[in-house]
């Protein structure tokens, strides 16, 4: 591994993009900050969302987490959070959260504002204020090891498990022993591989609480007196070749390497920086989850597909990597790795060698597929009433 | 890669495996030269899987050196396995439901 140039921030961490986050609090402020982030120009990132203005304490405090951990990405120099006025989630706290970091934050209400084409002109000028503060600063070097990569599967195929998991295993891999983080998500994928991660957990807390999190996930199918075939894998994933849940995490665990597990977070939860593996308690929908990574402080997110994912993320550049041909032909452009040689022989340290050496490349400012498009999914996980009532 | 490739048609992951994927699209009738040689016995998509050896109803389906399922039906050497004749032992409330005879109609189901 190498250094990359990166935006230092006032808390020491290094941001792969200079954004002004534009972070409405529930769903009725959503058009608004994607309206002025649009005004305003492609360095302004909106993270439009359908939390409700007024929610469950747990359930808001889960949209407080993600929303705050969104505005201390590293990727965000400044941010602006967006309130229609009514809201349950404290906007005034929430900006306090994310200034704590040392950026330069400011909030709209569009109510006070006096409604939405006020607020717009409005929330345009603080937005060029905002970017102003941040604008000028020039990307300075830093290592490898400040960087946090998310691992991600969506859309995923036989091939999956075989060629792209792996190879960004192998950059997963190396990236740790440059002394940076990875982050691998999506507990319903680890069923029937639980095993293989259990193994690996540093110490035995860390190894029960990562049982206990697949358990949980597992349970919620009994709950629901139905079983999870009819969503895991997917259709589109058995229509590739994939027949159970438990070949599909098989082969979607390798995507994390093979370094040992030093911690289990919560859904979008600080990762740790600098020097190994964790994992991240998410749902397999893979928009949510790399949302909650990103929530976590990752900079960069891998995201293997074999059937052909478009997906990307308004804060964080999103590296496709696909194993089948026929996809990386078919989806050319939206594809950024192709390492579907290693079904004809391209061996796995090979192809993870080029995962790695994109992986520095976006970090220093090249931009992937679903940037060039401006693909920006985002959504939070929202807390549902059956997980709230099973917890003690 | 991983695993070991047979004829250029597919792949084996791991020696106790009883399935391996294929890396094209398969015909029927199509002769692979694993040891003993084995006849394709029905079409089998790039990606998806076919048996190495005969399995019962019942009997646990390996990939990757690990168990991804039990097979439904008797599936015989050569043909196709997938959703028709495998199924997943994990996340199974259905089974559960069925123990508690908890009433939940498919509707409520999401």
């Amino acid at each position: 591994m190498d250094t990359f140039s990166g935006y230092r921030r006032p808390d020491g961490r290094v941001g792969v993009r200079n954004y002004v986050a534009v972070l409405p609090v529930s769903v009725s402020a959503s058009p608004v900050a994607s309206a002025v982030a649009d005004d305003a120009g492609a360095w302004a990132r909106a993270t439009p969302h359908q939390m409700g203005t007024s929610q469950p304490e747990a359930g808001r405090e889960r949209t407080r987490t993600v929303l705050a951990g969104i505005g201390r990405n590293p990727n965000v120099g400044a941010a602006l959070v967006v309130a229609l006025g009514t809201e349950d989630l404290d906007s005034e706290a929430l900006a306090d959260d994310i200034a704590a970091s040392g950026k330069p934050v400011e909030t709209l209400s569009v109510r006070e504002a006096g409604g939405t084409r006020a607020a717009r002109e409005r929330g345009v000028d603080r937005l060029d204020a905002l970017y102003d503060e941040i604008r000028d600063q020039p990307r300075e070097d830093a290592d490898a090891s400040e960087l946090v990569f998310a691992v991600e599967c969506g859309g995923s195929d036989a091939t999956s498990g075989i060629a792209a998991n792996p190879a960004v295993g192998a950059a997963a891999d190396a990236l740790v022993e440059a002394g940076g983080a990875v982050c691998l998500s999506e507990t319903p994928e680890f069923i029937g591989a639980e095993h293989v991660l259990a193994e690996r957990c540093v110490d035995e807390e860390t190894r029960e609480r990562l049982l206990d999190r697949v358990d949980r996930r597992e349970q919620l199918a009994d709950l629901m007196g139905t079983d999870l075939r009819g969503a895991q894998p997917s259709p589109g994933n058995q229509a590739g070749g994939l027949t159970t849940i438990e070949e599909k995490s098989l082969g979607a665990v390798a995507k994390a390497g093979t370094t040992p597990v030093r911690e289990v977070v919560d859904y979008g939860e600080a990762i740790p920086v600098g020097g190994g593996l964790t994992v991240m308690d998410s749902p397999g929908y893979d928009v949510e989850s790399v949302v909650g990574k990103v929530a976590g402080g990752a900079q960069v997110a891998a995201f293997t597909t074999g059937r052909g994912s478009t997906t990307g993320n308004p804060i964080a550049p999103v590296i496709k990597v696909t194993g089948n041909p026929r996809t990386a032909e078919r989806m050319a452009s939206n594809m950024d790795v192709d390492v579907s040689g290693v079904l004809t022989g391209e061996s796995i340290p090979a192809a993870g060698e080029r995962v790695a050496a994109t992986l520095l490349s976006v970090a220093d400012g090249a931009r992937t597929a679903a940037e060039n498009r401006r693909l920006e999914e985002f959504a939070i996980n929202e807390r549902q009433p059956v997980e709230l009532a099973e917890e003690p | 890669m991983k695993g070991e490739t047979v004829g250029e048609a597919v792949l084996v992951m791991a020696d106790d495996d009883t399935v391996a994927t294929a890396l094209e699209d398969l015909e029927g009738g199509r002769e692979i030269p694993t040891d003993p040689p084995l006849t394709v016995a029905e079409t089998i998509e790039f990606g998806h899987k076919v048996a190495l050896v005969d399995h019962e109803a019942g009997e646990t389906v390996r990939k990757y050196g690990e168990p991804i399922g039990e097979a439904t039906d008797p599936i015989e050497r050569g043909e196709w396995v997938h959703t028709h004749n495998c199924e997943s032992a994990r996340g199974r409330g259905d089974r559960a439901g069925a123990d508690a005879g908890d009433g939940l109609s498919e509707a409520d189901q999401t």
